[in-house]
């Protein structure tokens, strides 16, 4: 619970006099995401807690550092949540190689990586509920854009352009996010669908006034959950139809957290991101399928080229999530012009390319 | 940097150089270069200040579009693209010496996909059309604001137009997927995706909300939302405004996120009923409108358990909408406030502060206060549960100082607003109107920044100069003098 700004604003200008880069890190959850880290470690997590909590407000502004573990526990005591469900992706432990839970992300991390969960097709994204940051640029400026209100258009929307941005251009100090609270009633159903059949099925869900909150296909098997008023879940549960689901949390954090068995094998995974009435793409091997059809995890070894050529023919982009061939980039790369802006933004942010240098692109 | 006074003149030479270019793109009745023809294009909808451009370039199709860009470009002339001119900042307010780029012509829905719910618009399409057009597919598009009758989408994405449904389903930022956008060299983008996603960094919310500053929108891709079955309102009064907005927290606290929650204060509620007779409480000092929407059993739940907690803070009374012939007529009075207000005031300026709701008694005392100081009478509505005021100031620009006074009670509203924690502007945009309040909302080096964005897409600052971040020798006047040319 305390407030570093000082000490951290202190290492920045040191870097920028040594022109010496900085990798910023929380809980080093997702180091494994984007580009290899380079730099020296500027460790965030001791510039942490909660600033300021206000229920009826919908908003809470913390520390970059604080616990992504600690909020939602904060907010849950009020029965409040984090709608955009984030990931933690926690550090492997050594035993298993398989995650412990996530304590380690920090919500700084869960903002840089821009990463949503299972509920963000129907709630949003992690940008969608950012309403101001605090951060430091790369002269050691202290900067604050948005604000802890929910409409705000003064000025450039410079705060969500900070989610996604992997720390390249700042170092978070504090974000303001818009929560919400937990549906009154939940409940998790599974159907038996070929993939194709199911991407159909979400589709025309999506298109009704159903309280949808997550989909998930792998294997075979449509699970959906449904959240809302309890009047709202009941008569959806009959349009949907389908098996209940025991211990449907589980089934979620494990989705959430990549747990399940179809994260459990080796191999490259890649993140593919397409318009959610996509057909099954000609790819080889069978995909896991969220976000109504918008997200689609595959396991495939071979060129990158070949993923990213489906993906893109689709409208979409491929990010190489999980190991592979680093040399290929994290990221689908971009056109020319777009990547002109990236460059221009990162110089007017980060003059001397401080933060997290190539974690995005290596132009960056 | 620019702002329009810095802007340099062209001269004659220059001036012909760019008329012959354009007539080269446009056909002749796309180019208005007479007086009497740039007299429309003079203000939007903030008519306090006018100003009439160089000339209107009306182009019909992207190619003339990217040409004109190109040709401005070339000759460093300015360019404020502009759409319905509904905006209530001076947004879309003409530069001396530029061009005015009008996307009226841009009125074609591209495609409508039910399936992928989305449709594909042209950036001088109607906020209303897109949802009469998905209507069929009991489909449509969310963000509502007020004059969504005649603002075009093109408009609402430069300024991340709200709405009052926007607490539950989201501003144009949410409901936006991608944007084809001419940047101003004439480099034609595509920003944002079909997808719930894109690579790099998030442009999208970078041009959404950007004042016409960072590109041309050419096409939009707007994300449709499942009608509702059936939406119910309930009406509200209280005789304290204070215990009204206690009882907008009470709703919150209670975890209901209402699919639209509004708020009246008594002047404003008086010049509603007058305009279109809905039957509000005319004793009522606070008037309170939370609707509910979804399936009629999750509607039916909803609307109790907010009728349950209006009664306990305080409500004096308490009206359900019988049908939806009642519920539009609940809404038509909020709907139309400032017509309503239009038409007891020869004059009015709408502000737009955003607040922490738990400030609301502080901001409406002292909105009190100083309409006792500057003599000017003033209407609250409020979207009251994002927390978005639109104090309405009522003058009489004929009437010798009546504007300098309106514009300084608004100036100090929005001072106020961002004293108790909030923003200068929620939904309307910074405009010319706000850009003094910038320097107090922003420091030197948060504007810096913007500049950086900015300059990050238009390095000769071209695209509608002199709106919303104001330079650092302007905010060092206003911080001077309390006041800036």
């Amino acid at each position: 619970m305390t407030d570093l700004t000082e000490q951290l604003r202190e290492r920045v200008l040191a870097a920028a006099a040594d022109k010496a880069p900085l990798c910023i890190r929380g809980g080093g959850t997702k180091d494994f995401y984007g580009n290899a880290p380079a730099g020296a470690r500027l460790g965030t997590t001791n510039h942490a807690g909660i600033v300021a909590y206000e229920p009826t407000e919908l908003v809470v502004t913390v520390r970059a550092g604080t616990r992504l573990a600690e909020l939602e526990a904060a907010l849950d005591e009020q029965g409040q949540m984090l709608a955009f469900e984030p990931p933690h992706f926690s550090l492997p432990s050594p035993a298993s190689g398989r995650g412990t839970g996530g304590e380690g992300a920090t919500v700084g991390g869960c903002v840089a990586s821009g990463l949503s969960g299972p509920r963000r097709a129907t709630a949003g994204s992690v940008r969608d509920f950012v309403l101001g940051v605090k951060l430091l640029d790369g002269k050691g400026e202290i900067l604050n854009f948005g604000g802890q209100v929910m409409k705000n258009v003064a000025g450039y929307d410079v705060s969500r352009l900070m989610a996604g941005a992997l720390g390249t251009l700042g170092l978070l100090l504090e974000v303001s996010l818009k929560v919400l609270p937990k549906p009154p009633a939940e409940t998790t159903l599974r159907l038996d669908l070929p993939q194709d059949k199911a991407i159909e099925t979400m589709n025309r869900w999506g298109g009704q006034p159903l309280p949808i909150s997550a989909t998930c296909w792998s294997d075979g098997h449509l699970t959906v959950r449904l959240s809302g008023a309890r009047a709202a879940v009941a008569a959806a549960r009959g349009k949907i139809g389908g098996e209940s689901v025991a211990d449907a949390e589980t089934f979620w954090r494990g989705v959430r957290e990549q747990q399940t068995d179809f994260f459990s094998g080796a191999g490259t995974l890649w993140r593919l991101s397409l318009p959610a009435k996509t057909p099954p793409l000609s790819l080889p091997g069978a995909p896991l399928i969220e976000w109504g059809g918008a997200l689609r995890w595959l396991t495939f070894d071979g060129p990158a080229d070949t993923v990213r050529a489906a993906v893109s023919q689709a409208g979409g982009h491929a990010t190489l999530f999980r190991g592979g061939n680093e040399s290929v980039g994290a990221f689908q790369p971009l056109p020319l012009p777009l990547m002109a802006i990236h460059k221009n933004l990162k110089r007017s942010f980060d003059p001397q390319g401080l933060f997290n240098p190539g974690r995005l692109y290596p132009e960056l | 940097m620019g702002s329009p006074e810095e802007h340099r003149q062209l001269s004659e030479a220059e001036i012909a150089r760019l008329v012959a270019g354009l007539r080269r793109i446009l056909a002749t009745d796309s180019l208005l270069v007479e007086r009497e023809d740039l007299v429309p294009y003079e203000c939007d909808g903030l008519t306090a200040y006018r100003q009439l451009p160089l000339l209107v370039a009306l182009p019909t199709t992207e190619e003339q579009v990217v040409a004109v860009l190109k040709l401005c470009h070339e000759l460093r002339v300015p360019l404020v693209a502009r759409g319905a001119g509904t905006g209530l900042s001076g947004g879309a307010t003409p530069v001396k010496h530029g061009v005015v780029l009008s996307l009226a012509k841009f009125m074609r829905i591209l495609d409508i996909d039910p399936v992928a719910r989305t449709a594909r618009v042209q950036p001088g399409v109607r906020n209303l059309a897109i949802s009469e057009a998905v209507a069929p597919c009991n489909l449509y598009y969310a963000p509502d604001p007020s004059s969504q009758i005649a603002c075009t989408i093109g408009g609402n994405v430069a300024e991340n137009a709200g709405g009052v449904h926007c607490l539950k389903y989201g501003l144009t930022v949410h409901n936006v997927m991608r944007l084809r956008v001419a940047l101003i060299d004439g480099t034609v983008v595509e920003i944002g995706s079909e997808g719930l996603d894109a690579p790099g960094y998030d442009l999208l919310a970078l041009m959404i909300g950007s004042e016409g500053m960072l590109g041309v929108v050419l096409e939009a891709t707007v994300k449709l939302t499942p009608k509702p079955q059936l939406a119910q309102v309930v009406m509200a009064s209280f005789d304290d405004v204070v215990k009204a907005g206690n009882a907008v927290a009470d709703i919150i606290a209670a975890g209901i996120i209402p699919a639209g929650l509004e708020m009246m204060d008594k002047p404003a509620t008086a010049a509603v009923e007058d305009y279109v007779h809905a039957g509000y409480d005319l004793n009522a000092e606070a008037i309170l409108l939370s609707e509910s929407d979804g399936t009629p059993e999750e509607v039916a739940e909803e609307i109790a358990a907010m009728c349950a907690v209006l009664e306990k803070s305080g409500a004096t009374e308490i009206r359900v909408s019988r049908d939806e012939a009642e519920r539009l007529k609940f809404w038509a009075g909020r709907k139309a406030a400032f017509p309503a207000v239009g038409r007891i005031t020869p004059d009015y300026l709408c502000m737009d502060g955003t607040i922490p709701r738990k400030h609301l008694a502080r901001v409406l005392t002292r909105i009190a206060e100083l309409s006792q100081k500057y003599n000017l009478r003033c209407a609250n509505v409020f979207h009251a549960g994002d927390g978005n005021l639109h104090p309405l100031i009522m003058f009489d620009a004929n009437r010798e100082g009546e504007v300098e006074r309106a514009t300084g009670y608004g100036g100090k509203i929005l001072e106020l607003s961002v004293e108790v924690g909030g923003t200068i502007t929620g939904e309307h945009g910074v405009g010319i109107e706000k850009v003094n309040q910038m320097c107090v909302q922003f420091s030197k080096e948060e504007l810096a920044a913007f500049h950086g964005v900015k300059a990050a897409f238009d390095e000769h600052t071209l695209l509608n100069p002199g709106k919303a971040v104001p330079t650092p020798r302007r905010c060092s006047e206003y911080r001077l003098t309390g006041s800036a040319k």
